[in-house]
């Protein structure tokens, strides 16, 4: 019973890591229909920040979190305006090659910025260390990174189907021809969302960083995790990713703990009976 | 006809007066300069340089040596044959030094006897290298010298069951053979062995299984990088150090430039390994003071510049030895009875398998000057490299 508990527990927080950082590469492929392989290379940019600003600068974690996730959309915006503006009609390949491009570059710099060693995120006492919950301890942090999931998850569905910006997205999505003859000014949508993605990148690797340490080959090392939660989901749709990241760290976590050695068979051979079963993902539009 | 041979056979002609008696002596590093494992390559680099600051540009104040470095990538035996290559080929080495990884060292292996080119490793650590050429010669560690010592330290702490976990690939493997053996055979028992993949990012899973299994201690085997930070912190938070849990490692998993990411978290944790940046020795405070002045700063320097020093020293032995002619056989007869003071401790090349003998330490992390560093606390001394099967 208290194994069952674990491996559950365990599975909830491995996945809520997943959703965090993968929810904005699903935004950016499902609403924007750009393949952003350069979204690692978004999370690691607001890791690096982040822990610039606990480590050099001696401010808090809460504090870190709103920095690294504003200055990733101020250092990274102009990618939007000089680079992705150009392949949003542009066809995967293109995207596909410039998105790979913008992560080896940044690789680059911050290896040379920062060095190959890896970077630490300090955290508060509040959620550092174990928690006793009775039936066993689990880490305080993954008990965060799991009110965090929640916390936008529902977020970005009020977003979505609530407001006035969320109505004018779908619609810019849907066709933008039409949206742009109803006044809505499309560029300008289009530029918020990928500030949206950089930002939910950003605190993405921020807070995921305890599990998914920050260095410089980290906007690769993780890249496949990542694109492969948003095509078992269905690419733009947050409840897609929400169950497909669930799912799948369940998969992962009860195959790790029965059989190690296996590792990560179980995991890709879900991912495999999926897409096999439901080619656009979970929950993934027809059109997109 | 054979066009192929008479063109050899006329390269040949041409190429050989060339290369007998050269002033400048050849060699040829390859490692991981670029990419993922870098940080290997750039402490090879310090190691070499290092060396070279403190005993003379030339060998014996006469001989001029040169360096060609070669970057390997990753893991890449195809990629490492062929640079060898190469560099004895067309540069004509005289010496190969460096290699990081064991499929990288074990694909060079067979060029050497032909072309009779001696190959110092400085880190590949699988024991069965030094039998693949009677060439190679070791100035790094192997997985068993440095895990034997931490199955004496269990069974002295008193501790009688031990789950391991080691990450699933050569090294690791060697890890948990040599701990189960030593481990059992002093009378403890090792009920439980798992095998962790290497692209595990979440450690929990693992932390539940030991939980379950009721030891009394784990013992840990990860290579240094994102992975040993996330295990060791999942010990920590899932409360299993609180049990009462022991964690024992080798130095890989708390290699010095990853301790300042584990953090105070990482106080107390007892790992054994070959060298500390913190070993208190003359050797080691000038091999530390000359890498700072080049290096700048010590926050990036591991094992794998040591390595690449004493690699160094035995190249320049083999160079005086033979004084500066190709005469691998005497240089490689000339290496096997070496033994000096290494920033390490005292070592000595093993005659019989050209692997390098040492001290090995039980180290535990502490805070000195406010940085962590591996406190040596007891000295296992002259280890040979006990992973050899006798019929391999």
């Amino acid at each position: 019973m208290q194994t069952a508990f674990g491996i559950a527990l365990d599975a909830l927080a491995y996945g809520m890591v997943l959703f965090i950082i993968s929810i904005g590469l699903s935004v950016m492929l499902g609403l924007m229909r750009v393949v952003n392989l350069a979204h690692g290379a978004f999370a690691m940019v607001g890791g690096y920040f982040a822990s610039y600003v606990t480590g050099q600068l001696g401010f808090g974690y809460g504090v870190a979190i709103a920095i690294a996730v504003v200055m990733s959309i101020v250092v990274l915006f102009p990618l939007e305006v000089l680079l992705y503006r150009r392949i949003y009609a542009a066809s995967e390949l293109t995207q596909v090659l410039m998105t790979i491009g913008i992560t080896f570059v940044v690789i680059g710099l911050m290896n040379y910025a920062f060095g190959p060693t890896m970077k630490m995120i300090a955290v508060p006492d509040l959620i550092s260390g174990p928690v006793d919950l009775g039936i066993r301890s689990v880490p305080a942090h993954r008990l965060f990174v799991i009110v965090c999931g929640v916390v936008i998850a529902s977020g970005l569905w009020f977003m979505m189907e609530k407001t006035t910006f969320g109505i004018k997205l779908r619609a810019t999505v849907d066709n933008p021809a039409m949206a742009a003859a109803l006044g809505v000014r499309t560029e300008w949508i289009y530029a918020s969302t990928f500030a949206l993605a950089v930002a939910l990148g950003a605190f993405g690797g921020v807070v995921g960083a305890e599990i998914l340490p920050i260095e410089p080959y980290y906007a690769l090392r993780y890249m496949v995790t990542f694109l492969v939660v948003v095509s078992i989901g269905g690419a733009g749709s947050i409840l897609g990713a929400l169950v497909a990241s669930l799912g799948l760290g369940l998969i992962d976590t009860v195959g790790k703990y029965f059989i190690p050695n296996l590792g990560e068979f179980f995991f890709y051979f879900a991912v495999v009976i999926i897409v096999l079963v439901f080619p656009k993902g979970l929950l993934g539009r027809a059109h997109a | 006809m054979n066009w192929k041979g008479i063109f050899l056979a006329f390269a040949a002609a041409l190429m050989v007066p060339s290369g007998a008696s050269a002033d400048t002596i050849k060699v040829g590093i390859v490692g991981p300069f670029a990419g993922p494992f870098a940080l290997a390559g750039k402490n090879f680099k310090l190691g070499i340089d290092a060396y070279r600051a403190l005993n003379g540009e030339k060998v014996g104040g006469k001989i001029d040596v040169e360096f060609i470095y070669r970057d390997t990538g990753g893991p890449n035996p195809a990629k490492a044959k062929a640079l060898a290559q190469e560099l004895i080929v067309k540069d004509k080495v005289d010496y190969l030094g460096g290699v990081y990884f064991t499929p990288n060292a074990m694909a060079i292996a067979p060029l050497l006897e032909p072309s009779k080119t001696a190959l110092v490793v400085f880190n590949a650590a699988t024991s069965a290298i030094t039998q693949r050429s009677p060439y190679i010669v070791r100035t790094s560690f192997t997985m068993w010298q440095n895990t034997v010592p931490m199955a004496k330290v269990a069974s002295a702490m008193g501790l009688k069951k031990i789950i391991t976990t080691v990450t699933d690939y050569g090294p690791g493997i060697d890890a948990e053979k040599a701990f189960k053996k030593t481990f059992e055979s002093l009378g403890g028992s090792v009920p439980e062995s798992i095998r962790m993949p290497v692209k595990t990012t979440d450690f929990s899973p693992i932390m539940q299984r030991i939980r379950d299994s009721g030891a009394d201690a784990v013992f840990a085997f990860l290579p240094s990088g994102p992975p040993t930070l996330a295990y060791t912190k999942s010990f920590i938070d899932n409360g299993l150090r609180d049990q009462g849990i022991k964690l024992l490692t080798t130095g890989d998993v708390t290699h010095e430039p990853d301790l300042p990411a584990l953090g105070e978290r990482a106080l107390g944790i007892r790992s054994t390994y070959h060298y500390s940046l913190a070993h208190e020795s003359p050797e080691n405070e000038k091999f530390l003071a000359k890498v700072k002045e080049i290096a700048g700063t010590l926050d990036e320097v591991n094992m794998c510049a040591v390595g690449a020093f004493d690699g160094m020293h035995v190249i320049y032995k083999m160079i005086e030895a033979t004084d500066g002619k190709r005469d691998p056989d005497k240089a490689i007869a000339a290496a096997k009875s070496l033994d000096w003071k290494s920033p390490r401790g005292p070592v000595r090349i093993d005659p019989q398998t050209r692997h390098i003998r040492q001290n090995i330490y039980l180290r535990e992390v502490a805070k000195k000057n406010g940085k962590l560093i591996n406190k040596e606390i007891q000295i296992f001394a002259d280890q040979p490299d006990s992973g050899l099967a006798p019929t391999q």
